[in-house]
């Protein structure tokens, strides 16, 4: 992925941006020394590399207004940085930016059962914020698998999902209020801890806009009661065609499960090796859990094994305890790391009609024999979200390339069918360049008129979403502006 | 201006000089007054695409309502966010239209469980004030992919594009549904026991409350999905809520769903001599407001976040909220007062302001509703 030439007129007036904000923050928040700013250099597209001018960690909404409102007037480009897990490079710098982290903006404000919302400043990480509110038996609903780490921010920024979205939806369905600040640091409030934002919908809008219109330093989130229970049933069949039957037969059925995860045979293969969770060996394998009272438990499981049972499954394994449960999801969730102990890989996230799921699957068959590199599939199947890990060797001269390569087919080949590029990681730079492929010229001028609006001179996170060419005219304002 | 086609609409956007108001069944006339010729949708109709295994549905922004709303139940399945009928309360004839819907980002009930009509929106295909076609998000149900316009368009009123196609996810019925009663309560105590109810496990899919209007006051709580499953938690959140008052239940499932289709239609407002508001504040705000209105009539919805008043002819509400954030829309009222209060809640200037913005980038000629809105 290619990143902008930096600006040679900001990168030598380093000294006199860095002592200007240092007169706005504390001096431990603002780092400027080259062998810390390396710290800040990447986030967990980790294949992409480069220290910012400088890193600045304010406490307050204020201080981030005064650290916005300089790098306007100086013409710095800034790149907003949560807890650094993206996946797609959201929170990669260029030489000549300034990274603006939210790690010191971790407070819940206030916590209101009655209202059923929590505000929080946004550098909190998403499960403490569920942490927060545990005692009194509710949690915050959207759950990334990053979740320990990942910071609310950059849950708004990329409207990140989690496994149990098709019931509780994802960050934009849960978030009711923020306070953002723009790139001249004017600060504003959306919404707040009411139902609807009135106006147009800006909440929605700046929800995935991927830090490219503000910072967002407050945020009033829905907090849910947690259920009764949750119980997961497993089951195997001999083909992704058979499993992808059983699962529009359940949804067409009214049952909405919690979550719906598929597992293909190269990652059943892996995760039994790695954590002998006593999967059964098949080529495609469905957890699906649902929630509620234990009569509705019952009622629900009842009926999905109903459904599965005509799809004549290999296993068909349900809970009795919480023990049980648990061994199901183990395998689940360990995929990752077990697939990661085998070789380094990448992780897609392209989502696709339901019912487009057997062709897909055979596609990406083909596409990896083609390129010559392995792919497992586990992902969230009840909304179609894929989760395709390409392995490579990181160390093998031309992998790295052949991987890229290999995961812009699987992502064409997404939007092919009916969907996009990517449903819940972000585009940042690692599908920037595909949105050719997804949007018509007009609808990224479209999209890109309205960063106009926030953000006139395209200084918040400018090399990002867009591909490097179509935004090219516009973030040469900035420079000619500076 | 009827337009037959995607196409011809675009032709008539583009070549249009003077403003144009934007129509789809014409049943919901919300907003300042707008002067213009009509541009109606209606001629655009027809469902395109329906996947009940993907909970997905694909239709023109012209389509009606009803043939969505048949389609689904075909396969025991329902547009969740349980959109209202503004036929009855605002004297309007003719067949509401699914762009309508989503254009106003027209929400029921149900809000208070499934989320806003916004919130099942997967895509949108629309035109721009230029004349120019544009689609955002598809009909996946997760999508990130660039900036979500479609949660921009939704509720933008025809002032930002308009709708030709749109994509929902919807989810399956339910089984059958239980209302529960509290008789009783005032104000600050129903908004208590409601939000007991929404902060319990037992999934209230609906929480109103219907002030002593000479028959005593009622606070309802809807409970959905299979039967067995539906008794217990009836059965549990009475016990839960039993220091609250008297409480009885509907367990006739058509019974109940009469309560809430009339309560989501705001059924007893029609002939009411008064303008019509509509107010969206934090529940526990909205127990204080509603003491301190002076309605005419007034009930809660939403656990008490949503509150439907009736006030004497050019009051202004808003005034009476002193400050409490949430915002107030004028929903029913003559022309004149409509133009004087405005429809809806003033914004913060910095809102104001993206808001003109985005208004003068995707409408620069200043054609699509001018005025509706602001």
């Amino acid at each position: 992925m290619e990143m902008p030439a930096p600006n040679a007129a900001v990168l030598s007036k380093k000294a006199k941006i860095v002592a200007r904000l240092q007169a706005v923050l504390p001096p431990s928040a603002v780092i400027h020394e080259e062998a810390e700013t390396r710290a800040y250099e990447c986030d967990a597209l980790s294949a992409y590399r480069c220290p910012p001018l400088a890193a600045v960690l304010p406490s307050s909404t204020e201080e981030v207004s005064a650290v916005l409102k300089i790098c306007h007037e100086e013409g710095v480009p800034v790149v907003p940085r949560g807890s650094g897990t993206s996946l797609a490079g959201g929170a990669l710098p260029t030489a000549d930016s300034v990274i603006l982290g939210v790690a010191r903006l971790n407070d819940v404000i206030e916590t209101d059962y009655e209202n059923r919302v929590i505000k929080v400043q946004t550098g909190r990480t998403n499960l403490s914020v569920t942490g927060a509110v545990e005692e009194e038996d509710f949690f915050y609903a959207p759950d990334p698998s990053s979740q320990l780490a990942c910071a609310i921010a950059g849950n708004i920024a990329m409207n990140s999902g989690g496994a149990h979205c098709l019931k509780y939806g994802v960050t934009t369905n849960n978030l009711l209020g923020v306070t953002l600040v723009m790139m001249d640091g004017t600060i504003t409030e959306l919404g707040g801890a009411h139902l609807d934002a009135g106006g147009l919908d800006l909440l929605g809008l700046i929800c995935g806009s991927e830090g490219q219109l503000g910072v967002v330093t407050e945020a009033t989130l829905r907090i849910l009661r947690k259920p009764e229970g949750a119980r997961p049933v497993l089951m195997g069949f001999d083909s992704a065609e058979i499993a992808g039957a059983c699962v529009s037969d359940i949804i067409k059925a009214g049952v909405l499960p919690v979550a719906i995860e598929y597992m293909d045979k190269k990652v059943i293969d892996v995760v039994e090796n790695y954590a002998q969770a006593g999967y059964p060996t098949c080529e495609a394998l469905l957890i699906v859990e649902v929630e509620g009272a234990p009569a509705e438990i019952d009622e629900q499981l009842g009926l999905i094994t109903q459904i599965a049972r005509k799809h004549n499954p290999v296993e068909l394994r349900e809970s009795t305890s919480s023990e049980e449960a648990a061994k199901i999801w183990l395998g689940r969730k360990s995929a990752f790391g077990a697939m990661g102990q085998l070789n380094d890989y990448m992780c897609l996230d392209g989502t696709i009609p339901v019912s487009s799921l057997p062709y897909v699957l055979r596609r990406i068959g083909e596409l990896s024999a083609e390129h010559g590199l392995e792919v497992g599939n586990v992902f969230h199947a009840g909304d179609g979200n894929m989760h395709p890990l390409i392995l490579f060797d990181a160390n093998k001269p031309g992998d790295l390339e052949t991987c890229e390569a290999l995961g812009a087919d699987i992502l064409r080949l997404c939007v092919e069918v009916g969907g996009c590029l990517t449903g819940e990681h972000g585009v940042g730079i690692e599908k920037r360049d595909l949105m050719n492929d997804q949007f018509a010229p007009d609808d990224l001028e479209n999209q890109m008129a309205v960063k106009d609006v926030f953000d006139p001179t395209w200084l918040l996170n400018p090399a990002k979403v867009f591909p490097l060419a179509v935004s090219e005219r516009r973030r040469a304002l900035a420079i000619a502006a500076e | 201006m009827t337009p037959n086609s995607e196409a011809e609409l675009a032709d008539a956007i583009a070549s249009a000089k003077t403003p144009l108001r934007i129509m789809g069944g014409g049943t919901r006339p919300v907003g300042n007054p707008v002067a213009g010729e009509v541009l109606s949708t209606s001629g655009l109709s027809g469902i395109e695409l329906y996947e009940p295994g993907a909970l997905t549905i694909v239709a023109k922004a012209g389509t009606p309502v009803d043939e969505i709303e048949a389609a689904l139940s075909k396969e025991n399945q329902r547009l969740a966010f349980e959109p209202m009928d503004h036929r009855s309360l605002l004297g309007t004839n003719g067949t509401p239209t699914i762009g309508g819907i989503v254009a106003a980002n027209v929400s029921g009930p149900r809000r208070v469980q499934s989320g806003a009509c916004r919130d099942h929106m997967l895509g949108v295909r629309f035109v721009d004030g230029t004349g120019t076609i544009l689609k955002n998000g598809g009909r996946v149900m997760k999508n990130v992919t660039g900036y979500d316009l479609v949660k921009l368009l939704t509720g933008s009123y025809g002032t930002l594009g308009v709708l030709t196609e749109v994509s929902l996810k919807v989810l399956p019925k339910t089984d059958t549904q239980a209302t529960l009663m509290i008789h009783g309560l005032d104000f600050p105590q129903a908004v208590k026991a409601m939000s007991a109810a929404l902060g319990s496990p037992y999934e209230v899919s609906a929480a109103a409350h219907m002030p002593d209007m000479g028959d005593g006051a009622v606070t309802m709580l809807r409970i959905e999905g299979f039967e067995q499953s539906v008794a217990y938690r009836a059965e549990q959140l009475a016990n839960e809520l039993a220091t609250f008052g008297e409480i009885t239940v509907e367990t006739d499932a058509g019974k109940s769903a009469k309560i809430w289709t009339a309560s989501r239609d705001v059924a007893g407002f029609e002939n009411a001599d008064g303008d019509v508001w509509r107010i969206s504040v934090k529940p526990t705000d909205g127990a204080t407001i509603a003491a301190s209105l002076g309605a005419d009539q007034l009930f809660m919805d939403w656990g008490g976040g949503l509150i439907w008043a009736v006030m004497p002819k050019g009051t202004d509400l808003r005034a009476r909220m002193n400050g409490t954030p949430g915002h107030a829309t004028l929903i029913r009222a003559d022309e004149a007062t409509r133009a004087t209060l405005g429809t809806f809640h003033p914004e913060l200037a910095p809102v104001a302001k993206i808001s003109a913005g985005l208004r003068n980038k995707f409408d620069p000629k200043g054609i699509l509703n001018p005025g509706l809105m602001t």
